[in-house]
């Protein structure tokens, strides 16, 4: 499973080797569920009437809610970065398509970053029917290059019965849509250790207030309350982002994504120090700021989950991906919990990542799976197969495994158009998604010295000025 | 690199300049016969070169002609100058610690038995690629005293001298008759009377941590002539603080706490807490605040900051050296061999000592094996690039940063070829005084 647009974001890191055994175990993780989910769904299903062994058993019974052309004969190619467990669930969708329109479809693995992998093979003259993109950014690139080819009618249609406009918006470049976000990350998310929040009397908190009332709590019973991967700068600036998106508004999130606003502005000031009342207390972040500033994304989950009554930390605030890092040991929905990112503001914050199918080779064939992806059937087919989410409202919340994952999914929903793309993801790489520059590195400053807010605005706004060109 | 001296090696055979040679070729046959290598040459080594020559004088998107502007960036932008930097300070360190290990390796494994064994497991790391040892060492340099064995060592040794605290994060609570006195202790906020009792709640140790002998706090009981009070750890597993500032059933007493009595900033008595966190003091302690002194809070040591900012190059040095020593040890013990027995028992006949013997007589011998040594490490480090990839953390990238890396960074993460490139071509440039040592020696050497 990939964790969405913070792998972009991670692909220069180092620690993705080390990192590796761990994703395995989590893939084995996420394997596992799926083999429950499929085991379940067998068994409602009874057997298949085209003599399946029972890897596609669950296709059988989807609801036919779109109409698709007749494609015998076609061969279509699509290309994501997936792998494992994730490639082998989005397989199943295209299965589905296939079996549908009766064309063949190819999966093609790409690496990271994809728009590169897309570059080179355009300039062989071979670029694939379709593409996963990542960002909006990638999007506007693929377009302003002239690879990437609008939406037809179905597809639109389909796109517009299904997402609201702010998930169709964010897929278009000027008035084109060009993308279908067919799968989505939800950022807002603080997972907690249950054990230790029941040792504690600590409860879910809903404002910020609360939270930091939680934290005390936790403190008290002998648990340090929040870990924190800052060696990886991505995780910072989606505390940020969280932060922020609830304290100033949306309005001044999508100025502050544009560089409208200078990173001067008092509602960065009001951010950084709210932020500074987690991040600048002593003992509320495992490891202290030094700890913390070496420890990378999957360890700062796996130590919330591991040591007993003694993790090093009992909450760590990521996105649903952190799920493939929970050992397996720890059920997700009983020793594992979710609470959505308290209100800093009026309203909790949603920040999201995705991915996008954008077309690069225009045909009926490619506006068919464009529409395909764009169905609530498609992603229903994934959504029980578990570790997706989708944008897609018209998803049945049912259509998700479990409880954890069905209240992910509905605060996204829920957040219809309120949701904004994780803004790092929308500046530019110098600034907001490279190891030890900009926005990354000035927050692993400002984790070691959450004191100094002028200064830490100040470098900011240079960096900021310096990458957006002005 | 590798591929110029190849071409420094390529290029003899066309020494037979205009004249015929003795069999006869003529010239088109012999420019025939170094077709196949010239264009591979040219295609893989030249071009690639020049290529990145000229890109370095365009802009970011290579449309434009940049002029030096590349060049300037070279000197001004800060992280290019911290690479440079840290560059200077491994060219200077890495090669010449690992070959003075190698060098004393090889000297001393000459008179051991087991001497090739041993050189055998110095060796060995040698067989590990960049990548293995750089993911090798991220773990060794970890933080957590119980995943990294450098910092597991340097707790271990410091623990030896200097004990942790049994409460390293217990803190007062909400309400609580105590206040921070600075410095990491803790102080009542009133004085104590004699004949009443003291109750010092405080929060942040969890059960599983108590010191082993802690029972259930007792509810501390007048005595006259006396100050008696309970400390103890003011939670209740599941149910927060219980009853505020007064003792649950099940809350534990802060068994060994040390408690002073303060009277004008002089301690004029002191206990410790017993195991139910009960303790008493004499009459001398009417009217004195109570201390909780800072030696009962100390953090357990947690050891160095390998991948820190300030730690962290020397740190991927010594993981480079860990590398590199073997190599230099197997070129020297080879020039060792080649030294004449003669020399060395003549210098131990006239009366000279072991250490005489290795200053004035062994090394000057090795002198050239040593410089080729240096030299080749020299060049090997200039390129560096993998272990600090590999070790330095995100946070710590910067800071561990080196041109190699920066010139990736630069070229495929933040889209500037032609910095880049300005960067590989100082790189170049670096490199080729030290090379073209190398080849005069080599030449000199096979001329010999």
């Amino acid at each position: 499973m990939r964790m969405t647009s913070s792998t972009i974001r991670t692909r220069w890191s180092p620690k993705r080797d080390k990192a590796t055994p761990q994703h395995r175990r989590a893939a084995k993780a996420a394997a596992a569920v799926a083999a429950g989910a499929l085991a379940l769904s067998l068994t409602a299903c009874g057997g298949g009437d085209d003599g399946n062994t029972g890897t596609q058993g669950n296709t059988e019974e989807t609801a036919n809610n779109v109409t698709l052309p007749k494609l015998d004969g076609t061969s279509l190619e699509i290309a994501a970065v997936w792998t494992g467990a994730e490639q082998a669930n989005f397989k199943k969708v295209l299965a589905e398509f296939e079996k549908r329109t009766g064309a063949r479809v190819t999966f093609i693995p790409a690496q990271d970053p994809i728009i590169n992998f897309i570059g080179s093979k355009v300039a062989g003259g071979q670029p694939p029917d379709i593409v996963m993109l990542p960002q909006p950014g990638a999007i506007k690139q693929a377009v302003d290059r002239g690879w990437a080819k609008p939406l037809g009618a179905e597809a639109l249609k389909e796109l517009g019965e299904n997402y609201s406009q702010g998930w169709q918006d964010i897929g278009k470049v000027g008035d084109k849509q060009y993308g279908v976000y067919y799968k989505a990350a939800n950022k807002s998310l603080i997972w907690y250790n249950n054990q230790v929040f029941e040792n504690a009397g600590a409860t879910e908190p809903e404002t910020w207030p609360d939270l930091l009332k939680t934290a005390q709590t936790v403190y008290d019973s002998g648990v340090t309350p929040f870990s924190v991967g800052g060696a990886e700068g991505w995780t910072l600036t989606d505390w940020f982002e969280n932060v922020y998106l609830s304290q100033a508004g949306p309005e001044k999130y999508d100025q502050l994504a544009r560089h409208e606003i200078k990173w001067t502005d008092p509602s960065v000031k009001d951010a950084l120090t709210t932020l500074a009342q987690v991040w600048g207390k002593a003992d509320y972040v495992a490891g202290g700021a030094n700890g913390a500033l070496q420890t990378d994304f999957p360890a700062s989950v796996t130590q919330v989950f591991t040591g007993g009554d003694q993790p090093k930390a009992a909450m760590v605030a990521a996105g649903d991906f952190a799920q493939v890092n929970i050992p397996e040991n720890m059920k997700v929905g009983t020793d594992a919990k979710v609470f959505p990112f308290p209100a800093v503001g009026d309203n909790g914050p949603v920040v999201s990542g995705g991915d996008a199918a954008v077309i690069l080779e225009d045909s009926k064939g490619a506006q068919a799976l464009a529409t395909w992806l764009a169905s609530p059937d498609a992603a229903t087919i994934q959504a029980k197969l578990g570790g997706y989410l989708s944008p897609n409202k018209n998803v049945e919340n049912s259509a998700y495994p479990n409880a954890v994952q069905q209240r992910i999914a509905k605060a996204l929903i829920d957040a219809g158009d309120d949701f904004r793309f994780d803004m790092s993801d929308q500046a530019p790489q110098a600034f907001g998604g490279t190891p030890g520059k900009g926005e990354w590195k000035i927050l692993q400053d400002f984790l070691k010295n959450p004191k100094d807010i002028a200064g830490t605005q100040a470098k900011l706004e240079a960096e900021a000025a310096a990458a957006y060109g002005g | 690199m590798t591929s110029a001296t190849a071409a420094g090696g390529v290029t003899p055979p066309a020494a037979p300049k205009s004249r015929k040679s003795v069999t006869g070729t003529r010239r088109m046959v012999a420019a025939l016969f170094l077709l196949p290598a010239l264009v591979l040459l040219g295609a893989l080594v030249v071009y690639p070169i020049g290529y990145s020559v000229v890109r370095s004088f365009y802009d970011q998107s290579g449309d434009g002609f940049a002029g030096i502007d590349n060049y300037k960036a070279l000197f001004t932008d800060e992280g290019i100058r911290t690479a440079l930097k840290n560059n200077i300070f491994w060219v200077v360190f890495a090669p010449t610690v690992a070959t003075a290990l190698g060098l004393i390796f090889a000297v001393l494994t000459e008179r051991v038995r087991w001497g090739t064994a041993f050189k055998l497991v110095v060796f060995m790391p040698m067989a590990i690629s960049m990548l293995a040892a750089g993911i090798i060492f991220r773990l060794v340099y970890d933080q957590d005293p119980d995943k990294g064995v450098a910092n597991a060592v340097w707790v271990g040794v410091h623990d030896t001298f200097a004990q942790a605290s049994a409460f390293p994060k217990a803190h007062p609570g909400r309400e609580s008759p105590l206040e921070a006195a600075g410095g990491g202790a803790f102080i009542t906020k009133s004085p104590v009377r004699v004949g009443e009792t003291v109750s010092l709640p405080m929060v942040g140790v969890a059960p599983d941590l108590m010191p082993d002998g802690a029972e259930p706090a007792a509810a501390p009981k007048p005595e006259p002539d006396k100050v008696t009070g309970t400390t103890w750890q003011d939670f209740t597993r599941g149910e927060g603080v219980g009853t505020l500032n007064r003792v649950d059933a099940s809350e534990l007493g802060y068994a060994g706490m040390r408690i002073e009595a303060v009277k004008d900033g002089k301690v004029v008595a002191s206990t410790t807490a017993g195991d139910d966190g009960t303790f008493t003091l004499p009459a001398s302690a009417d009217g004195a605040q109570l201390r909780l002194p800072d030696s009962n809070f100390k953090e357990p040591y947690n050891g160095l900051d390998w991948l820190g900012p300030s730690l962290v190059t020397p740190a991927i040095i010594g993981a480079y050296i860990w590398m590199w020593a073997g190599f230099a040890m197997v070129l020297i013990a080879a020039g060792l061999a080649g030294v004449p027995r003669e020399l060395l028992e003549a210098a131990r006949v006239d009366g000279a000592t072991e250490w005489q013997v290795f200053r004035r007589v062994t090394v000057p011998l090795l002198a050239p094996v040593l410089a080729v040594v240096t030299v080749t490490l020299m060049i090997n480090v200039l390129k560096i690039f993998d272990l600090v990839f590999i070790i330095a953390p995100g946070s710590a990238q910067d800071d561990a940063n080196v041109l190699a890396l920066e010139l990736y960074r630069k070229g495929f993460s933040e889209d500037q070829p032609g910095i880049a490139s300005a960067i590989s071509v100082f790189l170049l440039l670096l490199v080729i005084p030290v090379m073209w040592f190398n080849v005069r020696r080599l030449r000199r050497e096979v001329r010999r």
